[in-house]
């Protein structure tokens, strides 16, 4: 166990390292990233102006050390547009970001995992076959069209939510109920079958046999023992929506970091989007990281050689 | 005796020289489409869906690009007295069934060449990695786990920002993550079959490691890898429109169910159908997809739940 957790750390620490190399390459990919950085205007004085300043007539190895240099620091160079550092301007949205995808957690956990063992526990019944139904639909619906359509229906048509930005919790509900319905569906469906396979299981038979109380065996054995396999998907949940409610952000005009990242694309800031991505990436990883210690200390039947 | 080879209803049938045989899992699964709804429902969707790709100059009522500023955004069923637009028209005065018609050929496009590309090179590392094995293995899989502990979507983002949107770029930066979860199936797969009996024997009697992959190993991790196709594709139909929706998919005026929802978003307030017809047709074709990949899923391998 104690040599899987040294491992496991080294293993994310070289994810990271890896983050910076790939943010590094970014701007490399199209060959000459002055080009990118200017207006096509731009005279031929000013991109040898800008390549001296950037310090991209370097060779490619001695730009990458100064690159890792300055970023172990945090400093991911000023952002083109506010001529601020970018690292503390995505820092800035970064709570808005952070504040939206735990909502989206809390709603898919809070609504995704009773559905799903209700729709296990009376397997067959009307209940189940209608949550399925619900589940399959909602996966294959776009949750940013449902986002516009509740921008339609609750603030167009009601208008009893507001329709943009960030503020109280009548704000928060619609960007962060919108961002959770694929993983709140997927959550239910997966915490189902994970709970029909649990209850097939022989402990449960002999939970039974013993004459047990059937609610104590479904909360006690039989949520329990789901509950494993689930860490894993809500951990990857977690991480999936911390980076990836880039279009919910735009639809609703919430101030956060994928919001950010398509303004300074559009503006072609690139240290704001170089940020970003570090960002992101380096959380991800580190969320993965936390998910898998979690999974090993709570299921100690799996070896970690 | 009188066997139904029609609709294979027994596992068990004879064949033309009149031997006794396994129906295969695909018999099994074209058979289980008869008592399966929401199979053919699914099915169906899918069928209607390509077809309007294919047929789109035929079945279209007028030409999507047409504008006429003095019929914009008009609700459907509206009449100019030449005909009717039964979904209305857009702010430059398109007909908008037209350009929904038109935007089935990029969303499938892109779902399924990239469904084929992630597919096929998930496909070949999965089997390489799982065959061979040792350091070979060692590397695929540190780069399965380096793709996985990224975020898509905000590398996506940057990707085409610095490239520039076209659809080659869509594709490929789309195929970017979901080509590890083919190949750790397929992997997956690959290692307990090379332990198999049949694949021994085809070693032991000198088959080179080529044959062996392509005769006796690919065919069986076939059904995984038609399985995960199928489910992504209504994911990759989604992650396109959700790309074109932020302005970095196949640019304009191209119609795309996504780039569609976009322009309608700001006429939102005025007119329901500009943004609530792309949704739909989206949220129908993948529906559609997410039913096959389920039935698939069931028949050939309900193993593969948690995908």
């Amino acid at each position: 166990m104690g040599s899987y957790v040294i491992k496991r750390v080294i293993q994310a620490f070289f994810l990271i390292k890896l983050v910076m190399v790939i943010v590094f390459l970014l701007l490399h990919m199209t060959g000459d990233p002055v080009l990118i950085m200017l207006d096509t205007d731009a005279t031929s004085e000013d991109i040898a102006e800008m390549r001296k300043v950037m310090g991209f007539d370097q060779p490619l190895w001695v730009q990458y050390i100064r690159f890792f240099k300055s970023a172990l620091k945090g400093d991911f160079g000023e952002s083109i547009e506010h001529g601020e550092p970018a690292m503390a301007l995505v820092l800035e949205r970064f709570p808005a970001t952070l504040e939206m995808a735990l909502g989206a957690f809390m709603f898919a956990v809070v609504i995704g995992i009773p559905f799903g063992c209700l729709a296990a526990f009376k397997e067959g019944s009307l209940y189940d076959k209608i949550c399925i139904g619900i589940t399959v639909l909602i996966q294959a619906v776009p949750d940013f069209w449902l986002a516009i359509m509740s921008i339609m229906f609750f603030s167009v048509f009601l208008g009893v939510l507001p329709s943009f930005g960030r503020g109280g919790w009548q704000h928060f509900i619609m960007p962060a109920f919108a961002a959770s319905t694929y993983h709140m569906a997927r959550l239910a469906r997966l915490m189902r079958s994970q709970m029909l396979e649990v209850m097939r299981q022989d402990y449960i038979r002999t939970a039974r046999a013993k004459g047990l109380n059937e609610k104590v065996i479904l909360m006690v054995h039989a949520l329990k023992n789901s509950a494993i396999p689930i860490v894993t998907v809500l951990g990857l949940d977690l991480g999936i929506l911390l980076g990836g409610t880039v279009i919910i952000e735009v639809v609703f005009a919430w101030p956060g970091v994928g919001r950010l990242v398509i303004e300074a694309i559009s503006n072609r800031d690139f240290p704001i989007v170089q940020s970003a991505v570090f960002l992101m990436a380096s959380g991800f990883v580190l969320i993965n990281l936390m998910v898998d210690l979690l999974y090993a200390y709570l299921d100690p039947r799996i070896s970690y050689a | 005796m009188t066997v139904d080879r029609e609709g294979i209803q027994s596992p068990l049938y004879l064949d033309d020289d009149g031997l006794l045989r396994e129906s295969s899992r695909w018999q099994k699964a074209v058979a289980s489409l008869r008592k399966d709804k929401s199979a053919l429902f699914g099915v169906l969707i899918l069928l209607v869906v390509v077809l309007c790709a294919v047929l789109a100059p035929i079945i279209s009522p007028a030409n999507p690009h047409e504008q006429l500023l003095s019929r914009s955004l008009k609700p459907p069923l509206w009449s100019d007295g030449q005909r009717i637009y039964i979904l209305g028209t857009d702010h430059l005065g398109r007909d908008f069934l037209s350009r929904l018609i038109y935007g089935t050929r990029v969303s499938l496009a892109v779902g399924f060449f990239a469904v084929f590309l992630t597919g096929s090179v998930g496909l070949l590392v999965g089997l390489v990695s799982g065959y061979f094995g040792g350091k070979v293995d060692f590397v695929f899989m540190r780069l399965v786990d380096l793709v996985l502990s990224f975020p898509f979507i905000l590398l996506a983002l940057a990707t085409i920002a610095i490239v520039g949107p076209s659809l080659t770029v869509l594709i490929l930066v789309m195929s970017m993550r979901i080509w590890v979860i083919y190949a750790r199936v397929v992997r997956g797969e690959v290692l307990s079959l090379r332990e198999q009996e049949f694949v021994q024997g085809a070693r032991s009697i000198g088959s080179s490691h080529i044959r062996i992959i392509f005769r006796h190993i690919l065919p069986n991790v076939l059904a995984p890898v038609i399985i995960i196709a199928s489910i992504y594709l209504g994911r990759m139909i989604i992650i396109e429109a959700g790309l074109s929706f932020l302005g970095l998919g196949v640019p304009p005026p191209t119609p795309t169910w996504g780039g569609l929802l976009s322009d309608g978003k700001v006429h939102l307030y005025t007119a329901w159908w500009v943004v609530t017809f792309p949704g739909l047709a989206i949220t129908i074709t993948v529906l559609g997809s997410n039913l096959v990949g389920d039935w698939l899923r069931n028949v050939l391998d309900p193993r593969l739940k948690s995908l």
